[in-house]
């Protein structure tokens, strides 16, 4: 059976499940259980972890504002039997435990010559749109993505961030699970039994013929947005949306390229050694030769996030530009083939 | 002092009436209930020293001598605002006036205090540099090693801790085990006191002694000053279920940092009723100023997204 949950309420569903099912999962971060060693009610959880204590008291907790500490127990709670899901709240808290993710977490397996691994879940919040300025706005999964032994996920709806988050769950390596701040509230349809959705597999969001539009987070909307409007006059976009970018599914986007010939990349991440660079990259060393236009990226100007909405608004990539670049890359005979 | 504690008080609860309204974007932290830290801390520093701050740095830059209409304009994120509208409330500096920056990560501000410090005594200045930090923020590995370090580099800066009894949602109860952060400073050789920060003068007088030691050159201090806090965590997103019922209306009533202090001058006989009522009415309209100039400015030029990354060539 399905019905309509926020993002939000899908990733607690993932995290509620998971837990039911495998009873070394342990949630903590700061605020988890909203409000530790107070006098009152508890009060306000940080999103999705709210009513989760009720449920399994002892395996859902606070931690201090101790990022590289925590993370570090996560990977050592890890290697040792448990699968932690530890909450970072902003994903740009990760430089202050960056030791711990990316030398620590990330090398575990590798070093060990795998006789042992780090089976655990960083989340965190991402992405512009709120107005919170430079420290708490960034699109850091590139970052991440450069490290060999993590995983990178950046579910875009509701039934992704489910899966996605049971599929991270039970993955036995460090995954870091990237939650677009914007699309907490937006809805879909989720099946309510347990399902996982495998790291490593892109979706198809929309089919088209005329140019391949790969897009990350919360772009793939944006995408969507664009391609309704390109669809008006005449140019089909096919949107594919990777939904992991490590493991990144090279196949789906080559087979969607060489039916279209086209390629546009939307990023939200700044564009320096970027996703949006590593994909377009990928392409033109692999499918080369089904391209008839240049490739395009559409990504956040080489800039830290602003705080005024005006500037904020300017920074994210727009469906605008994304009908921009399209056009930029379908010739002109192809549209009016299309038209 | 009371001028800057009533500065602080006003701007604050305007902005929790402006927000409120939805004038204002973003994440806005107020400090109103701490006024006394900020207040009694810069009262002993001079416009060459420095502070750090912390998310919840309204007071601190308030107290250090910002301009309060920049700020404003800051805070809407408006052009002409003390970072150009690209800061917002969680980011405000203004190196001028020796105000190194709120902060958006926790305890972020604290190592930067110290590098201050060594500026300064690198640089043969005696000035001297504040940290601030949340009783959350010192849990931090940034804040536990800034303390090392400053004392084995013996760096000028005086740490100040607000101990407002939550980081967020979590009481000090638990993240702190009901300690305070004063022995952690001792247990590296770094004096420290717990005061009342309710009391601007006992903020002045432990800040003072600090100040003073790290301008003879007798290295880094903590004071760790007890303090409560009026709003929620965060404007728009708090209802403060983790407080105790009548919490906050009981220590409104009782330990108004503003209100004592007054009180105090009125007993004291070092102020008039009529003197201390002449400066609310000056900061009310200062803050009707501000404000107004707020709303007016123009927003900030979208070429401004691309300028500041790297200095001009
Ligand atoms: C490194 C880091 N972790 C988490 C946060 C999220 N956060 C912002 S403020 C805050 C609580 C801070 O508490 P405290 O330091 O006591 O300051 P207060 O808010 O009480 O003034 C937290 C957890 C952050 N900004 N930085």
């Amino acid at each position: 059976m399905t019905r309509v949950l926020s993002y939000l309420q899908a990733v607690g569903e993932a995290l509620d499940q998971q837990m039911g099912l495998d009873p070394t999962v342990v949630v903590f971060g700061e605020d988890n259980i909203g409000g530790t060693g107070c006098d009152g009610t508890l009060g306000h959880a940080w999103g999705p972890t709210q009513g989760l204590h009720e449920r399994y008291p002892d395996r859902v907790f606070d931690a201090p504002i101790t990022e590289a500490a925590f993370v570090g127990a996560a990977v050592g709670a890890a290697a040792t039997g448990l699968r932690p899901v530890a909450d970072l709240l902003f994903i740009d808290f990760a430089g202050v435990a960056f030791d711990q993710i990316l030398n620590q977490a990330a090398k575990l397996r590798y070093m060990a010559a795998g006789r042992a691994g780090a089976p655990l879940v960083l989340r965190a919040m991402w992405g512009t749109g709120m107005r919170r300025g430079a420290q708490h706005s960034q699109a850091l999964y590139p970052l991440f993505a450069h490290i060999p032994g993590l995983k990178v996920v950046l579910p875009s709806s509701p039934a992704d961030a489910k899966g996605l988050m049971a599929a991270a769950i039970q993955d036995p390596d460090p995954v870091v699970f990237f939650e677009h701040k914007m699309l907490y509230f937006t809805q879909g349809e989720v099946p309510e039994d347990p399902y996982v959705t495998p790291l490593g597999q892109a979706a198809t969001v929309r089919a088209g013929r005329d140019c391949t539009v790969v897009a990350l987070g919360r772009m793939v909307h944006v995408a969507l947005e664009a391609a309704a409007e390109l669809s008006a006059a005449g140019i089909e976009c096919e949107v594919v949306d990777p939904r992991t970018i490590s493991p990144l599914d090279t196949e789906t986007i080559y087979a969607s390229v060489r039916r279209t010939g086209h390629l546009v990349v939307v990023d939200e991440a700044n564009p320096r050694c970027g996703a949006a660079a590593d994909i377009a990259a990928q392409v033109a060393e692999h499918a080369f030769d089904a391209l008839r236009g240049p490739v395009r990226m559409v990504t956040a100007p080489h800039t830290p996030t602003p705080f005024s909405p005006v500037l904020e608004d300017a920074y994210a990539p727009s469906a605008g530009q994304v009908v921009a670049a399209v056009r930029s890359t379908v010739p002109y005979a192809e549209q009016e083939r299309a038209s | 002092m009371y001028r800057t504690m009533r500065t602080i008080r006003a701007f604050e609860e305007r902005l929790h009436a402006e927000f409120a309204d939805g004038a204002i974007p973003g994440a806005v932290h107020l400090y109103a209930g701490q006024e006394a830290i900020a207040a009694g801390v810069c009262s002993v520093l001079g416009a060459e020293d420095y502070v750090a701050s912390t998310h919840r740095g309204h007071g601190h830059a308030i107290a250090k001598g910002c301009d309060v209409t920049a700020m404003m304009l800051e805070i809407y994120g408006k052009a002409g605002g003390v970072c150009g509208g690209k800061g917002g409330s969680m980011h405000i500096a203004d190196f001028g006036r020796g105000m190194l920056g709120a902060n958006g990560v926790a305890a972020g501000g604290v190592p930067l205090s110290a590098g201050a410090a060594l500026s300064a005594k690198v640089r043969g200045t005696d000035q001297v540099s504040v940290a601030f930090v949340g009783d959350g923020g010192a849990n931090q590995g940034a804040f536990a090693e800034t303390l090392v370090l400053a004392r084995v580099w013996n760096l000028p800066v005086v740490f100040v801790v607000e101990d407002n009894g939550y980081a967020q949602a979590t009481g000090t109860r638990f993240h702190l085990d009901s300690r305070d952060v004063a022995p952690r400073a001792e247990a590296v050789g770094i004096p420290a006191t717990v005061v009342d920060g309710y009391d601007v003068r006992a903020v002045r007088a432990a800040a003072a002694e600090a100040v003073e030691r790290a301008r003879a050159g007798g290295g880094p201090s903590l004071v760790d000053c007890k303090a409560f806090r009026f709003f929620g965590h965060m404007e728009g997103w708090d209802q403060q279920g983790y407080r105790g019922a009548g919490e906050v209306e009981q220590l409104r009533a009782t330990h108004d940092c503003l209100v004592l202090h007054r009180d105090h001058l009125l007993a004291e006989s070092e102020a008039t009723e009529a003197e201390l009522t002449a400066v609310d009415t000056e900061v009310a309209a200062l803050i009707d100023t501000a404000v107004a100039a707020a709303v007016a400015a123009p927003e900030p030029d979208l070429s401004e997204l691309l300028t500041d990354v790297y200095a001009p060539v």
